[in-house]
């Protein structure tokens, strides 16, 4: 075993990670709070006015970076769960369920923000598209997580039910979005046309690339305070937590 | 700078409703989640604290 | 061969015998799917053209939500009087004893849908060559239900409140099956023919009878732990 593996190990236990995650939580704030106002001042202040959709078009800065995190967050819990199964770490559990809710909060702003950009768009609040649906199903697919590990008692059997469940969820998404676009393209009536913007500013795509990075670092922040509470509920009694976490 | 006033800004050109609920909802999400963890993590610690004394 | 598939075919046997003797269930599943069908003209109005156009979704759902119904039974009886540990600790294949098990619900639950499915089609005034699609969509979907629903089946065994879980997780992972299942008729109507529909189908009950009995017995090994 070489020198790396040896110091991963070492925080895959959750007393040497607690106090890890808790020098990391300020830096990620930091870097939140500072994309987010520059993503802020780009996207409300500086961004030019869309030639097509005028000023309704700033919802972007907030939708598309909620949808990417809610996949992307999708994608990192199966990580963490395929880890878990496979080495038997406690902390890869808890990181799974330390995401989940985040993840599900942005499938919900991502399904917000849709339908406060479809009515002014499209004339509707929810279509019945592709994108749109498959986004829904993801949601329900985070609740159902959050559901199962809540119903589940013993917190190793919720881990380990959660990444099984984590892992079928995650092969079963592109599954889901191919059926959904399938059945999308058999029923044109109730389809919208799409079209993207044809080019879009620079300053706009900056805007959404550091509002993205914005929720990244606070998908960070949060995930790493929900996962120290975590494993302050799970190791109460432990000798570690009654010396150390009281700081 | 898009704007000439502070009101220009906020009527986001006829959009304001749709995109102040689109930011807002996003900024009420993410504050509610940020008290939720921190309320968690305050029950945690006042256990703590109780076990502390009672030993 | 026949000695590897012999934990299989005990299985099923056993499930079967287990389901004769509790025949009520097996009706009761029957019957609810026949009402549910049933009950959707009564809330939509019964012009023709509108019920044969609502049809293969109707049919499908129901018989989605009539798969449901059983699975919650589908390894808590075992679990209960501690059966299933004993598969579990046994020298045969505890894979092959859940593929078993899943096979005798499809055998118990799906089946009789999928037979009595023509008859309610009728009932929505769908064409002979509807008919034979939808009973062949339902017949290679149904099996995809019981195998997703083992895994969830599995994951929940045990668990508080575990119905309405059992549904929460697993019917969206029913969507593909529904898709494609409930399409195939439309898509026929429509002059696409539904070969695309049904292969795409057949691609999935492969796949899921792959894998999922062996997620099943995973998710079922960490309950028994």
């Amino acid at each position: 075993m070489n020198h790396s593996l040896v110091n991963w190990f070492k925080f895959a236990s959750p007393a040497s990670f607690y106090p890890l995650a808790g020098r990391l939580i300020p830096f990620f704030t930091a870097a939140a709070v500072l994309l987010l106002a520059a993503g802020l001042w780009l996207g409300l202040l500086v961004a030019p006015t869309d030639a097509q959709q005028g000023e309704g078009y700033r919802i972007i800065f907030v939708h598309v970076p909620a949808s990417w995190m809610s996949m992307f967050i999708y994608c990192v819990m199966a990580f963490w769960a395929a880890l878990g199964l496979s080495f038997n770490t406690r902390l890869s559990g808890m990181m799974t369920s330390a995401l989940a809710p985040t993840g599900a909060l942005f499938a919900f702003l991502s399904l917000w923000t849709g339908a406060l950009w479809g009515k002014p768009m499209w004339g509707a609040w929810w279509v019945w598209d592709a994108r749109l649906t498959s986004q829904l199903i993801l949601f329900f697919l985070y609740l159902g997580f959050i559901a199962l590990q809540a119903a589940i008692d013993d917190p190793r059997r919720a881990d380990k039910a959660g990444a099984i469940l984590a892992l079928v969820g995650v092969v079963n998404v592109p599954i889901i979005y191919f059926s959904v676009q399938w059945w999308n393209t058999l029923h044109q009536g109730a389809s919208v046309s799409m079209t993207k913007a044809p080019s879009m500013a620079h300053t706009m795509l900056l805007g959404m690339l550091l509002m993205a990075l914005a929720f990244w670092a606070y998908t960070i922040a949060v995930a790493l305070m929900r996962v120290r509470c975590i494993i302050l509920e799970r190791e109460l009694t432990s000798e570690w937590v009654k010396k150390n976490a009281m700081e | 700078m898009q704007w000439n006033s502070l009101s220009d800004f906020l009527a986001m050109g006829g959009y304001a409703f749709y995109v102040w609920g689109s930011f807002g909802a996003c900024a009420l999400g993410m504050v509610i989640e940020i008290v939720i963890l921190k309320q968690r993590r305050r029950a945690i610690m006042a256990r703590l604290s109780r076990k502390e004394l009672s030993q | 061969m026949s000695r590897f598939l012999s934990p299989f075919i005990q299985s099923v046997r056993r499930d079967l015998l287990l389901a004769a003797r509790h025949k009520t269930e097996i009706v009761t599943a029957l019957f609810f799917f026949v009402i549910v069908v049933n009950l959707l003209p009564l809330g939509i109005g019964p012009d023709p053209d509108l019920l044969r156009k609502i049809a293969p979704g109707a049919l499908w759902i129901s018989a989605l939500l009539a798969t449901l119904l059983g699975l919650q039974r589908l390894f808590a009886p075992d679990h209960a009087d501690g059966t299933l540990e004993q598969m579990a600790l046994s020298p045969q294949s505890f894979t092959l004893l859940v593929a078993g098990k899943i096979l005798a619900h499809w055998l118990v639950a799906g089946l009789p849908v999928v037979l009595i499915a023509p008859v309610l089609g009728l009932q929505f005034d769908l064409s002979g060559r509807s008919l034979l699609i939808l009973t062949v969509s339902l017949l290679l979907g149904t099996p995809i239900l019981s195998l997703i629903g083992a895994v969830g089946a599995a994951l929940t065994l045990g668990v508080r409140g575990s119905g309405a879980l059992l549904s929460l997780l697993i019917l969206p992972l029913y969507i593909p099956a529904l898709i494609f299942g409930a399409g195939a008729v439309e898509a026929d109507l429509a002059g696409l023919g539904p070969d695309g529909h049904l292969s795409l189908l057949a691609a999935l009950l492969v796949v899921s009878a792959f894998f999922a009995p062996w997620v099943a017995t995973v998710a079922l090994r960490v309950a028994l732990e």
